[in-house]
């Protein structure tokens, strides 16, 4: 009845008010969102940043113009950025700065990706079991979530790390312990506001067990406002990787990351300019686009909290 | 509220009284366990996580008789929950350990450093603040105009830049090429013996004794690393501050004292300011606890002997309770200005007193 041909055009297909199925409906919100986040330039900027960090560490080893752990110590030591054939110039052990940054990419992606799942989930089950079962469930789960709330995130992962040696999956576990407890202070606000709707009323008649309701039902109703927080907390995390990398407590050498990039190139800060700026830059580049992008979604999916 | 009072029964009345009491109940319940859990994680980090606690705390060149009497008094064949007892009555105590790289006992060393963390930290606060409340206003009032975006990137900026790269190429840039400021520590070598700090916060210090040419060079030691912090901090002020004014803005007040015929300026600095101030203290409180830590990174680059490159230096020396003892001193004053800013808020806004 509903097909395609009949309307004028697919724009408005996906945007008639009478969806003619689940597909329709969901595409046409899609598009909707896409609508109001394209709208906005500056967001486009940061998801054109992110999808660019996401090419250059799927295709880095051929993106790289040469090795990023083997240099050329006799003749390629500290060279200035424009230098034939290194572009942003090398290191103190002749490597091209421009293919460790691109290798670093990597291991930027990774830990914002790795700490993203393992915090996000957990906080969104914490946060989803403590709203929807409320009582001292809630109060003891909220209590924990707060006290992890007013830590010293930096300080906190330093310490870890130092129990635990330093290297970058330990980084990573260091910084997903202590950035969960929002992400649960959110997930509960949200459980609670659907808790006592019809349709979790429904589920709940048909016999289904409190696990289900909370993981089918509830917990996606968080992920919008979840993937929002995500993509914002993204920079922050991006910035305390390398705040623990450059203090040698991250991704150990000669791995390529960017914090500890900045500081192998601290020594030569004064003549050599360019072995700690260039990396910097990077972080700065994508930090911004995480940003960017989070304020974007957040805007597009979530009108409540614009501008704020 | 006064309307109120005077219609009241008395039994209301009643009730009122005692929920203050209620309120302190909670108060000390959330502090309590809030200090509990940062305990539990400070021991846990210490005492589980590592594979011999001992070696985490002497390090591997330490002689026998000194493991196994450290192995005693961590009470280490002791179950879990014991050793825990044990650790929180040496904590709250006062007994932190010594440190292996110092040689002394970690809380008086913490003690020691602290001040110079915490004058940076109050710099920066001061100058966040004071740029980062009239910029916040000043976007809120013009709001889309193009002043708007420049202090929207001021702050997306600031949240985007990591402080430490920042901060070496201000060092760059001011202190080598510029010679605008002094480089490294908190003070010249040809003061740091005639002259005696009486709180350790050394500008504060300086200006109270009168010794103005110490006061510039302390100055002149500070104010990079402090506007650095103050920059960071100014990006959250600024953002909040536009924020809560835009909220103020909308309210049919504003609109009131524009129809008494008020100023524009009068209307934005004394009436919506005035209620948007009340969120900011909290705002400010929390970055000052975000600076007290944020100066961990800043305080490695530019030498500054405080609490963070004091956390910093035994991390590199594996020195376990000098770590654990800055931890939680941080940690200490990081929950109390979290709570002191809820606290303020609560006293503050009367919106939040009655229910």
């Amino acid at each position: 009845m509903t097909d395609i041909s009949q309307f004028q055009s697919r724009r408005d297909w996906l945007l008639s008010n009478q969806p003619a199925s689940r597909l329709q409906a969901r595409l046409g919100r899609a598009y909707m969102i896409w609508l109001s986040f394209s709208a906005n330039r500056l967001a486009l900027v940061g998801l054109a940043v992110i999808l660019g960090l996401l090419l250059v560490a799927l295709f880095a080893p051929w993106l790289a113009p040469r090795s990023p752990f083997v240099g050329d110590l006799a003749n390629a030591r500290l060279l200035p950025p424009g230098t034939d054939g290194y572009l942003l110039g090398t290191d103190s052990q002749g490597r091209d700065i421009l293919s460790r940054l691109i290798h670093g990419s990597r291991l930027t992606l990774m830990v914002v990706v790795l700490v993203a799942i393992i915090a996000a989930p957990l906080g969104l089950l914490v946060g989803a079991v403590a709203g929807y079962a409320g009582g001292w469930i809630d109060a003891v789960l909220m209590r924990i979530t707060d006290i992890f709330l007013a830590f010293p995130k930096l300080v906190l992962a330093m310490a870890f790390v130092a129990a635990l040696g330093p290297g970058i999956e330990n980084a990573v576990l260091a910084i997903a312990i202590t950035s969960w407890p929002p992400y649960a202070r959110m997930a509960r606000a949200e459980a609670m506001g659907v808790r006592n709707s019809d349709y979790i009323a429904a589920v709940r008649l048909m016999g289904a067990s409190p696990a289900r309701i909370v993981i089918r039902h509830i917990m996606p109703m968080c992920l919008s406002s979840l993937i929002v927080r995500v993509t914002l907390d993204m920079a922050g995390i991006i910035l305390t990787a390398a705040g623990l990398g450059f203090l040698g407590l991250g991704a150990q050498p000669p791995l390529p990351e960017w914090g500890a990039m900045i500081a192998s190139g601290r020594l030569y800060i004064l003549d050599q300019w360019w072995v700690a700026t260039m990396p910097g830059i990077a972080i700065v580049i994508v930090s911004l686009g995480f940003n960017l992008l989070g304020d974007g979604l957040r805007d597009a999916l979530d009108p409540r909290e614009a501008g704020k | 509220m006064a309307v109120i009072d005077a219609t009241e029964g008395s039994g209301r009345r009643r009730a009122r009284f005692l929920k203050p009491l209620s309120g302190v109940l909670r108060f000390a319940v959330v502090i309590l366990t809030t200090y509990l859990g940062l305990l539990a994680v400070t021991f846990f980090i210490g005492r589980v996580v590592p594979v011999d606690p001992v070696l985490a705390v002497l390090g591997d060149r330490a002689p026998a008789s000194a493991i196994a009497r450290v192995r005693a008094e961590m009470g280490l064949d002791l179950p879990l929950w014991q050793q825990f007892l044990l650790y929180l009555k040496q904590v709250l105590s006062g007994n932190l350990g010594n440190s292996v790289l110092t040689s002394r006992p970690v809380l008086e060393d913490v003690m020691r450093v602290f001040p110079a963390t915490l004058e940076l930290a109050t710099f920066g606060t001061i100058v966040g603040t004071a740029i980062g409340i009239p910029l916040g206003v000043l976007a809120a009032v013009k709001r889309g105009s193009i002043t708007d975006q420049v202090v929207r990137l001021i702050g997306l900026a600031g949240y985007s830049i990591p402080i430490f790269w920042l901060a070496l190429l201000g060092l760059v840039l001011f202190y080598a090429k510029l010679h605008w400021v002094a480089f490294p520590g908190r003070i010249d070598v040809t003061y740091e013996y005639t002259f005696t700090p009486i709180t350790g916060m050394l500008l504060f210090d300086a200006l109270i004794q009168r010794e103005w040419d110490v006061a510039w060079d302390v100055f002149r030691h500070i104010v990079l690393p402090g506007c650095l912090l103050g920059y960071f901090s100014l990006a959250y002020i600024s953002r909040m501050t536009r924020s809560f004014m835009l909220n103020e803005l909308g309210q049919e007040y504003i609109v009131a004292a524009r129809a008494k015929g008020l100023s524009e300026q009068r209307i934005i600095w004394f009436h919506a300011l005035r209620n948007a101030a009340v969120p900011l203290v909290t705002v400010v409180a929390l970055s000052y606890a975000g600076l007290l830590e944020g100066s961990v990174l800043t305080e490695t680059v530019f030498s500054w002997p405080g609490l963070g490159l004091y956390i910093t230096n035994s991390l590199q020396n594996a020195d376990m309770n000098a770590v654990l003892g800055g931890t939680i001193v941080i940690g200490s004053v990081f929950i109390a200005l979290n709570l002191f800013s809820d606290f303020l808020y609560r006293t503050l806004d009367p919106r939040t007193r009655v229910k």
